[in-house]
């Protein structure tokens, strides 16, 4: 292949003040992190409120949960993203609409598209991860606190997601890195996140191959440091004995 | 001693000579043994090649076809097979330089970072890069815009230059950066900026898309000359000769010009839009000298 490689195009100078191409990754990275971690919020406090919700004894509870689960897993991320960033705004006030297209600055009003969009996608698979560890355990535990006299709120607070949440952390910590990753889509709207920054770099030096091949690395390192870390966690809050949580 | 310098100087030119006209390299060494030439289009750089019924179609692909004609003239082979491959400004430089498209005719620039990677053509059209409002805003030129929610496509030229512009006039802009000149339009149709800043050309054909194309108007002093080309790979002169002989050829015909008037200034598919937009003294110009220069260097 007739290609020009040059892994010095990242110190070149990008024309724009006085940044070099490598600013753009930091800033780029910035934004990356501060969209996965604020919808990483949403997604857990929600994605738990719905998969208590899901095992709940009553029946209306558990279908509003369910049909939760079914309509933002089932419609794919970047249409959700669409929706968030073109439709949402339009049903709002006409002043409130006029201040969140106009007023607010374009990054922060697609800041907060993405972060509702991708915490409440994320929050349909938490709901999961929560309801599948709930369900885990053995249904004794749950009578057994019934019968020790706790009211519902101190059954799943004392005894069901203690445990139930030490059980998901695995699946919990994929979803965690998932986020990181699906950030990305925020690149579609002009959100200067990695992986806009990324391309944009590509289009304005035709480095595109060393431009991607460090936004892989970023990705990586990143996403490894996060895997560890909830790995630490892992290790961290693990009850001896309580429940066979890998490695004796 | 003299007469043995130039009778080897003859020698070995007419060696030369003899190399280029029977051996063939390159690209079209590489046609004429598969039998096959490869043509890179874009799907919605209207109307420059963008896909009407799946079929690529319009200005820069009719130059496409006339480069396609010399080559099947030069190579011998009136049969030779054309395959169309659909390229995205990510993808249209690592296609042309692995070998996947021979040549790329749509709306690629000619400059300098991309002539590292690949090589260009004769230019075969010429923009400026103004702004596209809506004729109420209030929007006269770039000056108009301090303060205000300004739209461009991520990863053009235009994006470059307004914000730098932005940096050093301290207009205080906020750019949004769409990912396609369709999503720029839907930014400015919608609210979210005032005023969208792409090349000409290309606004004209957001402008005949939109619902309203009377409630629209394009200002400004163009900010920058830009010179589109066919993209090939680089160091393969005998392939560049043949695309650009081609070009030249045409350029100098008089069907240029019903070229011209068959995209730009009628009825184009697959709507029916017309881009009323009537050459530019620049693209008059450019037709008239060609050159494989971009903007910047001339």
């Amino acid at each position: 292949m007739n290609y020009n490689w040059d892994w010095r195009v990242f110190f070149k100078p990008t024309g724009i003040g006085n940044e070099i191409y490598l600013d753009w990754f930091v800033t780029g990275l910035g934004w990356t992190i501060a969209l996965a971690l604020s919808a990483w919020v949403i997604a857990l406090l929600l994605g738990s409120l719905l998969g208590v919700m899901r095992t709940l004894p009553g029946r209306y509870a558990a279908r509003i949960a369910g049909a939760y689960v079914e309509l933002f897993r089932n419609v794919p991320l970047l249409v959700q993203l669409f929706v968030w960033y073109f439709i949402v705004p339009d049903w709002l006030p006409e002043p409130l609409e006029d201040w969140f297209k106009q007023d607010l600055h374009p990054a922060i009003s697609a800041f907060i598209s993405v972060t509702i969009c991708l915490g409440l996608f994320t929050a349909a698979r938490v709901c999961e991860q929560v309801r599948t560890g709930i369900q885990a355990l053995p249904r004794g535990q749950a009578m057994a606190a019934y019968a020790l006299g706790l009211s519902l709120p101190q059954v799943y607070r004392q005894v069901l997601l203690p445990q139930a949440f030490r059980i998901i952390i695995p699946p919990l910590t994929s979803e965690f890195l998932n986020v990181f990753k699906n950030s990305s889509v925020a690149s579609l709207i002009g959100l200067m996140e990695l992986l806009a920054q990324t391309k944009q770099t590509a289009e304005f030096t035709a480095n595109l191959f060393e431009a991607f091949t460090l936004a892989t690395l970023i990705y990586f390192t990143l996403n490894m440091g996060l895997m560890l870390f909830m790995r630490w966690v892992e290790k961290r809050v693990r009850v001896p004995g309580l429940i066979a949580l890998g490695g004796k | 001693m003299k007469k043995l310098l130039q009778l080897s100087l003859a020698v070995s030119a007419l060696f030369a000579a003899g190399a280029h006209a029977e051996e063939l390299s390159g690209t079209l060494k590489k046609i004429k043994d598969s039998g096959v030439i490869v043509v890179g289009h874009r799907d919605s750089s209207i109307p420059f090649s963008y896909l009407d019924n799946q079929k690529p179609i319009g200005y820069s692909m009719d130059l496409a076809n006339k480069i396609v004609e010399n080559v099947k003239k030069e190579l011998k082979l009136p049969n030779l097979q054309v395959r169309y491959n659909l390229v995205t400004s990510q993808t249209r430089i690592p296609l042309v330089q692995n070998g996947t498209v021979d040549f790329e005719c749509g709306s690629t620039t000619n400059n300098l970072e991309r002539q590292k990677q690949v090589s260009f053509s004769v230019g075969m059209f010429e923009i400026g890069t103004r702004l596209l409002t809506k004729k109420t805003s209030g929007v006269k030129d770039f000056a108009d815009l301090s303060g205000k929610n300004v739209v461009t496509t991520a990863g053009t030229t235009s994006e470059r230059l307004i914000k730098s512009m932005n940096a050093e006039k301290k207009l205080d802009m906020n750019i949004i950066s769409a990912k396609d000149h369709g999503e720029s339009f839907l930014m400015l149709e919608s609210g979210r900026a005032v005023a969208f800043m792409m090349d000409d050309a290309l606004l004209a054909g957001e402008m005949a898309k939109a619902k309203k194309p009377d409630d629209w108007v394009i200002v400004g002093k163009p900010q920058s000359y830009e010179i589109y080309g066919c993209m090939l790979r680089k160091d393969d002169p005998q392939f560049k000769k043949v695309i650009d002989d081609a070009l030249k050829a045409a350029f100098k015909s008089a069907e240029m010009n019903s070229i011209y008037k068959r995209w730009f200034e009628s009825p184009i598919p697959p709507k029916g839009l017309n881009m009323k937009f009537p050459m530019s003294q620049e693209l008059k110009e450019l037709l008239a000298n060609p050159t494989d220069k971009s903007a910047e260097q001339m």
